[in-house]
């Protein structure tokens, strides 16, 4: 996948000019809030859920190895294969060693954000084989072109109408004539389309939600039913996994699944949880002949023990772009990578560096609503912080940036200086504005106005302000 | 160095460790995995039987299920054969060898065409037992293996399923220690569970949630009264 994290602002500024990217995000902002707020209205334990999920994925972290260890011990004792992969290159070669060992020709897939990850499609083409998104959101960017721009939703930017225009590019099986105005018509013409495909497959594909050591088992969580058509038909299932997928028991899974399809979709539990433990048995009508687990690190170890240890926790719901103001101005694609919102922009300069992904972080108005929604309660506005911080210490900030930051650390540690100098400016502008109440353009600061207006300050700086309403010190 | 070898010890070195863990760490983890520790268990769920098939029932409704209560599996050939109808759908199910399933007495419906065995797609209704039912959010349990191939739960267009209402029980926890007592006699896990929790679903157009993706479009339940 082409990287373009390092053009961030102007990928932002592109999505803010994009009027059908406005259309869809608009429909995504009320939509996926609304529905969390819900379900977590309808549990009352949905809170102390979050704590125990977050304390099951800490003490998994704490003993990653011991579980790894006993999930490959379990998937074995079931007739499966565990490979581990240190990188997306090593990964993407052991996917394509198990294809071309079984003679495959076609490969359909269930949604994988590691696959996006470690660019899987491209190698698999590259050596040959045929692959087949089936997830609908996925195959619909598969027909376009693009990669996913939000993790559970991945063509949430795409309105129907485009939809429909991809269809009629692609299918050309079909009537020209044949009506696809309405979601059902296209579901239904993907339905039937992709049907095909699952049955001539021989490799399905799958990513993992959670692993589990006490039994060796693979678990996808879906609406759709393509991640288990996937993984059901073909006579090969390969799920590839990054580490931190595991956790110990069936229970502890079942506990973070409770807070899992709340957060992500607003939903009490999704349509397909399904728990996959090794190959067909003697006597089992069907299912895959052979099971592969690929445990990839890609960087995960390398974020154990240190500040960013915590964004191991997370399950990838996506609550916190649902819930980040950035993310719903500019959507997905304009992080440049894989993972966007709150969490790409940890995860991103963890896995690609700081140099590449530096910019990410400073894409927040620290609100904290990611913080306040994440499931797993990983401190996502600490980690931007640390991000930010290490981003300017080497050097990576670019110039006027350094410059504005260096002159007000120069003032906020001189108390004084800095109260007359924002009672000066303050003032200033309360003058100005107090005709209108805002400010439409204001000198240096038209990345601010260019879209939305500056309201103008009363006055008086807060400092003044709270020491006249007798405010502690 | 083997990649498993050196993603093992780069999780000690960076946990701060020089090897695997030991001691009372190592016996925490292991106790863990031997007698699995049930967690917070919502409330709702911890109800009596009769009150969490009542639950079961808002619950799998509220998921777009389809859900009738029968008397015995004597009843189910007529319960099955007038859903069928009312949905317009053919008078034929496909079905695995589930003792419950065999015992169903489909000669009182002679009209009523019945198959065993895996789907190839040519499909259009299958008929599956459920291992259990979990109340907290009306999600069905279905083994995989000759008494319920995985493929009749996805590729026909329509499912059935019938579910003891001695087998609903509130929490997923509960389904696990059944499930652990099974595989305490058979020796191993089905290779497949599928928690199955209403018709399959999408919302990747434009988040409008359509029933019937890839999956079922109509998932009805049958729950047999056998309390």
């Amino acid at each position: 996948m082409h990287i373009t994290t390092k053009r961030f602002k102007k990928n932002a500024a592109e999505a803010m000019d994009n009027p059908q990217l406005q259309q869809a995000l608009t429909k995504m902002k009320t939509g996926f809030v609304e529905r969390r707020a819900d379900a977590r209205a309808g549990l009352p334990e949905f809170d102390a859920l979050r704590d125990q999920a977050r304390d099951i994925k800490n003490h998994t972290l704490e003993n990653m190895d011991f579980y790894l260890e006993r999930f490959e011990s379990n998937v074995h004792a079931n007739g499966g294969h565990v490979h581990w992969a240190r990188n997306a290159e090593e990964a993407r070669r052991i996917a394509g060693d198990i294809c071309a060992e079984v003679g495959a020709k076609t490969v359909t897939k269930g949604k994988s954000m590691i696959s996006e990850e470690i660019a899987l499609n491209d190698g698999l083409e590259e050596r040959g084989f045929e692959v087949i998104e089936t997830d609908l959101g996925e195959y619909i960017l598969q027909l376009r072109k693009e990669g996913p721009s939000h993790i559970i939703a991945p063509a949430i930017h795409v309105l129907k109408e485009q939809v429909a225009d991809d269809f009629r590019a692609h299918h050309i099986q079909f009537d020209k004539a044949r009506p696809l105005n309405e979601p059902r018509e296209l579901i239904s013409e993907a339905r039937e389309v992709l049907r095909q495909k699952y049955l001539d497959s021989d490799v399905g594909i799958t990513g993992a939600n959670f692993l589990i050591a006490e039994t060796g088992t693979s678990v996808i969580v879906t609406n759709e039913g393509n991640g288990d058509l996937t993984q059901a038909l073909p006579k090969v299932h390969v799920v590839i996994a990054s580490l931190e997928k595991v956790v110990p028991t069936l229970d502890d899974a079942s506990a973070i699944l409770r807070v899992l399809a709340r957060s992500a979709t607003g939903q009490e539990f999704t349509a397909y949880t399904t728990f996959s433990t090794g190959p067909k048995r003697d006597g089992d009508p069907d299912g895959p002949e052979e099971y592969h687990v690929i445990l990839l690190d890609n960087g995960r170890t390398a974020m154990l023990g240190t500040e960013y240890q915590d964004m191991l926790r997370c399950i990838r719901c996506g609550a916190c772009m649902n819930h980040c103001p950035v993310y719903g101005a500019v959507g997905g694609h304009a992080y440049g990578w894989v993972y966007p919102g709150p969490m790409g922009a940890v995860l991103t300069p963890s896995f690609i560096g700081v140099d590449q992904g530096g910019q990410l972080p400073n894409a927040s108005t620290f609100c904290g609503r990611c913080e306040a929604v994440c499931p797993m309660r990983i401190p996502l506005p600490k980690m931007m912080r640390h991000y930010r911080a290490k981003e300017y210490e080497e050097g990576l900030s670019p110039p006027a940036m350094r410059f504005g930051l260096d002159v007000w650390g120069f003032m906020a540690t001189k108390p004084r200086l800095y109260r007359l100098a924002t009672r000066l400016v303050i003032g200033v502008l309360g003058r100005m504005g107090r005709r209108k109440g805002h400010f439409s353009t204001l000198p240096l600061a038209d990345g601010w106005t260019k879209y939305r207006d500056l309201p103008a300050p009363d006055g008086r700086t807060f400092q003044d302000q709270w020491d006249d309403a007798g405010g502690a010190r | 160095m083997s990649a498993r070898e050196q993603i093992l010890g780069q999780i000690r070195r960076s946990l701060g460790r020089d090897g695997p863990i030991e001691g009372e760490a190592l016996n925490r983890a292991e106790e863990r995995l031997r007698e699995p520790p049930r967690g917070l268990i919502p409330e709702r769920s911890q109800k009596a039987a009769a009150d969490l098939a009542l639950l079961f029932v808002e619950k799998a409704q509220k998921a777009n299920c389809t859900v009738e209560e029968v008397g015995s599996l004597r009843q189910v050939p007529d319960a099955i054969a007038t859903y069928l109808t009312q949905e317009n759908l053919p008078a034929e199910v496909r079905m695995g060898e589930h003792p419950d399933l065999l015992a169903i007495p489909f000669e009182q419906r002679p009209t009523l065409t019945v198959t065993k065995g895996r789907t190839d797609g040519t499909h259009a209704v299958s008929l599956a037992a459920a291992f259990a039912g979990a109340a907290e959010t009306g999600t069905l349990a279905l083994l995989s293996g000759p008494e319920g191939p995985t493929s009749l739960n996805f590729l026909p267009e329509s499912e059935i399923v019938i579910l003891r209402k001695s087998k609903i029980v509130g929490p997923y926890e509960d389904i696990w220690q059944m499930l652990r007592a099974r595989t305490a006699q058979t020796g191993s896990m089905p290779r497949t569970v599928n928690f199955i929790t209403g018709p399959s679903r999408t919302g990747d157009i434009e988040q409008k949630i359509e029933l019937g993706a890839h999956g079922p479009l109509r998932l009805h339940i049958v729950i047999i009264d056998d309390l």
